[in-house]
């Protein structure tokens, strides 16, 4: 009797079909996917905490690099506009759950109007990241970087502010232009020139007694970045080996040249899973449109892309706190 | 599908899954404008030290993991999944994660060091 009733179990075991964790195939594999994309993402941010432990006396502070809002052109507004975007993805997260919700249900016309608003949530949110790289990439100020890598910008002496090189910069008459392949060596290359030469920056900043120089170095007490007098910033601006605008994955304007790598890689691996998320997302809602999924039954499938999304939005809120907030 | 209704260890329960979804979007909000708040006001009372890290640091780490526990958790709807295979998907995590800050961390604190206290001058 017993050994009869083993069989059947196996049979039941063996032939499929079956959820030991009372979660189906599909549904486990996606969250240990999630696992492991966790794991890479953690590995990204424990090791931005190296470089930022490593340097913790100079690391760029984040509301002095992001503070651009769209609009609001030369306004300082740090941290709003992330905020924003965190509060769109939270709430695209929020329509997929309710989408998923309405799967259960099995009211197509609902998961399909809230796919879209997820979807519509996911671009925008990849629209807005760009917007803040092209802020980022693009620079304001810009900045010189002395021969041992140290980032110098320059502030106004009366109100603290920052300035831009083209408002003291002087022009000097000058024939160097960007070095082409078809003009002379054409296993050479150069990148762009920067608009102002190591010399027009000198020569304006020591024509200008009113600036001086801010440093990459944090002050322990105050937390601010160290200005240093006007005697010192004339002797540092001599220091000064390139000109800095904006952000390569070589060196940047804020500060240590790992913040530009680490931010527009992890970021950019961020963006690049909302990207392919809302590919996904799209997917998913053309064949909820179809009718796939009432044929088949059941919803299942919106609730696996549902926690892929959710688990971009989780990693965004980690990304959030590391880059914007700490 | 079952859901489990209530947040809060039980101290707020709600009628529908649906009304789950608005009540924790509402805490997830309200945790994130504390967390701007506090990041544009910048409170000197908690930017002394503790533990080697700015208080207002750890108050945000702190309220970071609060809110991926209420994303996973009734988001990703793990309060509603076996207990096992929460467990399965949680504890690697947990004990990978800060393993790997704790080496790494505490390796670039003591680089840090050598590079302050070494007879090279990085700062020209």
């Amino acid at each position: 009797m017993r050994a009869t009733t083993d069989i059947v179990e196996n049979e039941t075991v063996w032939s499929g079909g079956n959820k030991p964790l009372n979660a189906s195939y599909g549904k486990m594999m996606m969250w240990f996917f999630i696992v492991s994309d966790a794991l890479t993402f953690s590995g990204f941010l424990v090791a931005y905490g190296f470089s930022r432990f490593k340097n913790i006396d100079s690391w760029p502070i984040a509301d002095e690099v992001f503070y651009h809002f769209p609009f609001l052109h030369g306004i300082d507004a740090p941290m709003y506009y992330v905020a924003l975007m965190t509060f769109i993805l939270i709430f695209s997260s929020v329509t997929m759950v309710l989408a998923v919700d309405a799967g259960h249900k099995m009211e197509k016309t609902k998961v399909a109007i809230y796919m879209l608003l997820t979807i519509i949530g996911g671009a925008i949110f990849v629209g807005s990241q760009a917007w803040e790289w092209k802020n980022f990439i693009h620079g304001e100020y810009g900045a010189v970087e002395t021969r041992g890598g140290q980032i110098l910008q320059f502030v106004n002496n009366d109100s603290g502010e920052r300035v831009t090189l083209e408002s003291f910069a002087s022009t000097l008459p000058t024939d160097r232009s960007q070095h082409t392949g078809d003009e002379g060596l054409w296993f050479v290359s150069e990148s762009a020139l920067p608009t102002y030469s190591v010399a027009e920056v000198q020569e304006g900043f020591l024509a200008n007694p009113d600036l001086l120089i801010k440093t990459e170095m944090i002050d322990a007490v105050t937390g601010h970045k160290i200005v240093l007098d006007r005697e010192s910033s004339e002797l540092k601006i001599l220091q000064a080996m390139y000109v800095v605008e904006g952000a390569n994955l070589v060196r940047n304007e804020y500060g240590n040249r790992l913040f530009a790598d680490f931010f527009f890689f992890i970021t950019g691996f961020h963006g690049f899973h909302v990207f392919s998320g809302v590919v996904i997302n799209c997917i998913i809602f053309f064949n909820v449109l179809m009718g796939t999924y009432e044929r088949r039954g059941h919803y299942e499938m919106v609730e696996k892309v549902g926690l892929y999304w959710h688990f971009v939005d989780l990693v965004w809120v980690f990304v959030f706190t590391f880059f914007y907030l700490v | 599908m079952a859901h489990k209704l209530s947040i809060f260890r039980g101290l707020v329960t709600f009628k529908s899954n649906i009304q789950k979804i608005w009540g924790v979007l509402v805490f997830l909000s309200i945790v994130t404008a504390i967390e701007v708040a506090l990041g544009i006001i910048k409170p000197s009372v908690l930017l002394v030290p503790v533990l080697g890290m700015k208080g207002l640091n750890w108050i945000f780490i702190i309220l970071t993991l609060v809110k991926a526990y209420y994303i996973a958790w009734d988001f990703m709807h793990l309060r509603d999944e076996r207990r096992s295979f929460t467990s399965s998907i949680v504890l690697p995590l947990l004990i990978l994660i800060p393993y790997l800050m704790f080496i790494l961390l505490v390796e670039a604190d003591y680089i840090y060091d050598v590079m302050l206290d070494g007879f090279v001058s990085w700062n020209f």
